[in-house]
């Protein structure tokens, strides 16, 4: 007996995920897994995310190297999403860049830049799995060459063998921070500071909740305790920071919380305080956003298992909120598996159980590790009017202070179309939470009232020439 | 040292990024405003830049510069021209074979 | 501490018209509530391409268009903040001998309305505009237009006619109005205004308001579809349309270029509009054919907005024909920035003085629903 096919005019449902890294590449192996080909999108050249970021043909060394105790990890996300290719059982498109999402009836839009040249792609189902940034917070001298993020001293190891400096400050407040100091310690840099904004005591009092991940807190207890055996202990609490310098980083000046003030001469810093979505996306999918207290930032809506309040369009991993790496994965599995429930795929209940458990356990530890690394609203109370809040636009505190105080803008696209901040292009993905926190303080408002900046296409800049019929290449 | 070299030193300032070891790919010869640099395969345009100068592009509203931010094709904070006409995003980007980079800006 | 409700003047919408409108009421000494919607110049009036623009306008619009062309000389000083115009003036582009013919008829109608218009020749064209591409044969300038930031402008005239005691209250929809024995009563959020006269400024929401007095507008939503690109080097220090009206295209001296042309999409019952990817990329060669040397730049971003678009193209300015003290003034069609200046002031004109002293018979409200009265005014 032969089953009846699906009727010739009933389309395959098409599932494009969005994002390459450990969500992304585990929605794609739960879908594969239960036969359906998702296109992965993804704007690297392989997979992995910014997490297991490979790096580029030239550059390659053994993972042991590149990823430290997460090598295993990464070489098992690699090695997954491998053979998915090699089974054909994804359609992988890298190097392309999702800039525009609509909604069109009961499906969606994507409007793809791929090597130079436009394209649009249909979607009935979309795994958002667009990861995260760090989340920069301005200080004198931000600007100058020789200042980086976190995750870009990170990136610049990882994917390029290259270090940010040879005297080199780290500033942080999340566990980015003693994991970067260690992993500049294994290349044989010796940061000159290590200095955390966030205070010691909140720390301990967050332990309870650590101790949900006793590997994952053991882990970062083992990268701070290496750091300070190696010389290099993190300070914490540290009040405010300033990178010295004319033309590029010549030194760092900080204060600690006894009201000293240091000053050091280095010829790299890199600073960020924790993560931010990177919702731009879901935005434009017409996912409703919340703001999250504990972390300070907006997020899509999403259910348990990650259904947006869009139907048809799930989030999973950093995109929806930051959780790291190994929620991802199971983020990414569980939002899959919550896709192929809504179609009429049989999952496993259990499987669905064992991920919500795990995933349940590991937000407590996230909780924990929020309020282990509160917002440091410390360094945005101060900020001098002279100070470049956009760094694309060069609009400055003073402007914008300036703005609120004649123009009243009530909420910060409103500050947007007044003053230019975020208008460059990153569209505002530096400092539209910033301009969030200056109008809620300048004009009294709460910082939920002062909204954020709702995402406009491209989400990222695309070239005229690739609408230029003639410029179509390899 | 070559003349041109010091030169280059004076004028644009040392390597802002440092090799953690000696990369062993192929050499790239490309251009920075005109005066020859080296990299290698598998460099982004961004570490290419790098390692020959401290800055990546003259800032548009101001007489400053700018080296690159993020690294991971979030902030744009770091696209150049290259001489024959294109925008390449120098983070994302890898450096090739003969490519002209154009750093300068111009006052807007 | 409860709002008196009780005015002279309620304007419903705070765009540039009606804001300015505002203005000047406050300024004859009347009690004045605006009611907005959104947030005052959060619509059409606030996302438009920004063109302050004369040249190229049905021409029975002129004399409204070259009256607000010299409020605008004077917006600065007026608003007390920078609203960034700039005179750069206007070509208008011919890209065949047909466009040029066109262009040469509608100077010597634009000439009788007393618009003087420049035209430049194809030999002319590549000397005078030498940034301009090979597809452009020739033009016709209007020297004394310009652009301006549309971000700003109603937006003042909100925060000046605040200041002057005006009762602006934004976020505030309006659910019913009526004419009652000795003027209006309005219904908004929670509150019933009382007013002597109405003044109906509500962009594509005005048909609804209209309608509440027994007038029907054919308005259609117009949704333009507008991109910006990163700052290039400023070279066009011109403001730019074509004939046929296909793409229009401003840089500002920062270096961003605007260009605008076709329509976006979205759901105006909804209040939301976006850019259409489709219509972007059919206006990118245009733009790069008319201005090679943009051709590198990048977009960064792109948005659209919500106006009110007539069968004829042109505004409903002036009194009701149904109820004695409402007034209209909307349907601008995509090209009504330069004009709410302007508007501001007739409108004023005709509550105090039951009159203006621009001639507006072709705005009439009742030129849709009694034959014969378009047709004379097309």
């Amino acid at each position: 007996m032969t089953l009846p096919g699906p009727p010739a005019n009933v389309r395959r449902t098409r599932v494009v995920i969005i994002g390459a890294g450990p969500a992304g590449v585990t929605a794609a192996a739960t879908l594969a897994r239960h036969g359906v080909t998702p296109i992965v999108i993804d704007e690297a050249a392989k997979p992995g995310g910014q997490i297991y970021r490979q790096p580029p043909d030239g550059a390659a060394r053994p993972p042991r190297e590149i990823y430290g105790f997460d090598a295993a990890k990464a070489t098992r996300i690699h090695g997954l999403f491998k053979d998915l290719q090699s089974a054909a059982k994804i359609d992988y498109r890298s190097q392309t860049l999702v800039w525009n999402i609509t909604r069109n009836e009961q499906r969606f839009r994507l409007d793809l830049l791929h090597n130079g040249v436009q394209a649009t792609l249909d979607a009935d189902k979309i795994i958002l799995a667009t990861g995260a940034v760090d989340r920069a917070l301005p200080f004198p001298g931000w600007v100058l060459p020789g200042v980086f993020t976190l995750g870009a001293a990170q990136i610049a190891l990882k994917s390029q063998g290259v270090a940010i400096g040879r005297r080199v400050a780290l500033i942080g407040a999340g566990p980015l921070l003693p994991l970067l100091v260690n992993q500049y310690l294994a290349v044989g840099i010796k940061p000159v500071a290590a200095l955390d904004v966030a205070p010691f005591i909140a720390k301990l009092r967050a332990f309870g909740g650590l101790a949900a991940q006793p590997a994952t807190l053991l882990k970062g207890a083992y990268y701070t305790a290496r750091a300070a055996a190696l010389g290099c202990a993190i300070t914490s609490n540290v009040r405010s920071i300033r990178a010295l310098g004319d033309s590029r980083v010549t030194g760092l000046a900080y204060a600690t919380a006894d009201g000293k003030t240091h000053e050091i001469a280095c010829d790299g810093i890199a600073a960020s305080f924790g993560l931010r979505s990177e919702s731009q996306l879901a935005d434009l999918a017409g996912c409703r956003f919340e703001f999250d207290n504990a972390s300070r930032q907006w997020q899509p809506l999403r259910d348990r298992v990650g259904r947006s309040s869009v139907s048809g369009v799930y989030i999973a991993g950093d995109g929806a909120a930051i959780g790291g790496a190994d929620v991802a994965e199971l983020a990414g599995e569980q939002a899959a598996l919550a896709l192929l429930d809504d179609g009429g795929t049989p999952t496993s209940v259990e499987r669905r159980h064992t991920l919500d458990r795990a995933l349940r356990r590991q937000s407590r530890f996230r909780r924990a590790l929020e309020s282990a690394y509160p917002f440091p609203a410390h360094l945005v109370a101060n900020i001098p009017d002279g100070l470049i809040i956009c760094r694309c636009e060069g609009i400055t505190a003073g402007q914008l202070r300036d703005s609120i105080a004649r123009r009243h803008p009530t909420d910060v696209n409103r500050l947007k179309a007044f003053s230019r901040l975020g208008m460059g292009r990153c569209q505002g993905r530096m400092c539209g939470h910033v301009g969030a926190e200056l109008l809620a303080a300048h004009a009294g408002c709460g910082i939920v009232e002062a909204g954020r900046l709702r995402a406009q296409p491209p989400i990222k800049p695309i070239p005229l020439t690739s609408a230029l019929a003639t410029e179509v290449s390899s | 040292m070559t003349a041109q070299f010091k030169q280059n030193q004076q004028t644009h300032g040392a390597a802002l990024l440092v090799r953690i070891k000696p990369r062993t790919s192929a050499l790239v010869r490309f251009t920075i405003d005109g005066r020859p640099a080296t990299a290698h395969i598998g460099d982004t345009i961004l570490t290419a830049l790098l390692l020959n100068q401290a800055h990546v592009r003259d800032f548009e509203f101001g007489g400053s510069q700018r080296a690159g931010f993020c690294l991971m094709g979030a902030c744009q904070d770091c696209w150049v021209r290259l001489r024959s006409g294109p925008r390449v995003r120098a983070c994302t980007a890898l450096i090739e074979e003969t490519m002209a980079i154009c750093t300068e800006g111009r006052a807007v | 501490m409860t709002l008196a409700n009780t005015c002279d003047v309620a304007i419903i919408g705070g765009g540039t018209a009606g804001c300015a409108a505002a203005v000047h009421l406050r300024r004859a000494g009347m009690q004045v509530i605006l009611v907005e919607r959104d947030r005052c110049g959060g619509g059409a009036s606030g996302v438009n391409f920004g063109g302050v623009r004369t040249q190229g306008r049905n021409p029975v619009e002129l004399p409204l268009a070259i009256r607000s062309r010299a409020i605008w000389s004077t917006l600065n000083e007026l608003l007390g903040e920078d609203v960034e115009f700039d005179a750069t003036g206007h070509l208008k582009l011919a890209r065949s001998p047909a466009d040029m013919a066109e262009l040469e008829a509608y100077a010597l109608l634009a000439r009788e309305a007393g618009l003087d218009l420049t035209l430049i020749g194809p030999n002319a064209i590549r000397a005078e505009v030498p940034w301009l591409g090979a597809a452009v044969v020739g033009a016709s300038l209007a020297p004394n237009d310009g652009q301006a930031n549309p971000r700003l402008v109603a937006p003042a005239y909100a925060r000046l006619a605040r200041r002057l005691g005006v009762d602006i209250r934004e976020q505030t929809s309006v659910t019913a109005a009526r004419r009652t024995e000795h003027g209006f009563e309005i219904d908004a959020a929670s509150a019933t205004i009382t007013s002597r006269l109405l003044i109906n400024t509500a962009g594509m929401g005005a048909a609804a308001i209209a309608r509440l007095f027994g007038e029907e507008v054919p308005l259609e939503a117009m949704m333009p579809n507008m991109v910006v690109t990163e700052p290039v080097p400023y070279i066009a220090t011109r403001s730019i349309g074509v004939c046929g009206g296909d793409i229009y295209i401003r840089q500002i001296p920062r270096g961003n270029v605007i260009f605008g042309g076709g329509r976006g999409g979205g759901d105006w019952m909804d209040w939301r509009s976006r850019s259409s990817t489709e219509t972007t990329l059919t206006n990118i060669p245009k733009l790069v054919d008319i201005v090679p040397a943009f051709r590198d730049a990048l977009i960064i971003r792109s948005w659209s907005g919500i106006d009110g678009l007539t069968p004829d193209k042109l505004p409903v300015i002036g009194p009701s024909m149904t109820t004695p003290g409402l007034l209209h003034a909307f349907g601008f069609c995509g090209s009504g920035f330069q004009l709410g200046p302007v508007i501001g002031e007739i409108l004023a004109e005709l509550a105090l003085k039951g009159g203006s002293s621009s001639p507006l018979d072709a705005f009439r409200i009742d030129r849709f629903t009694q034959p014969g009265l378009a047709a004379a005014t097309a």
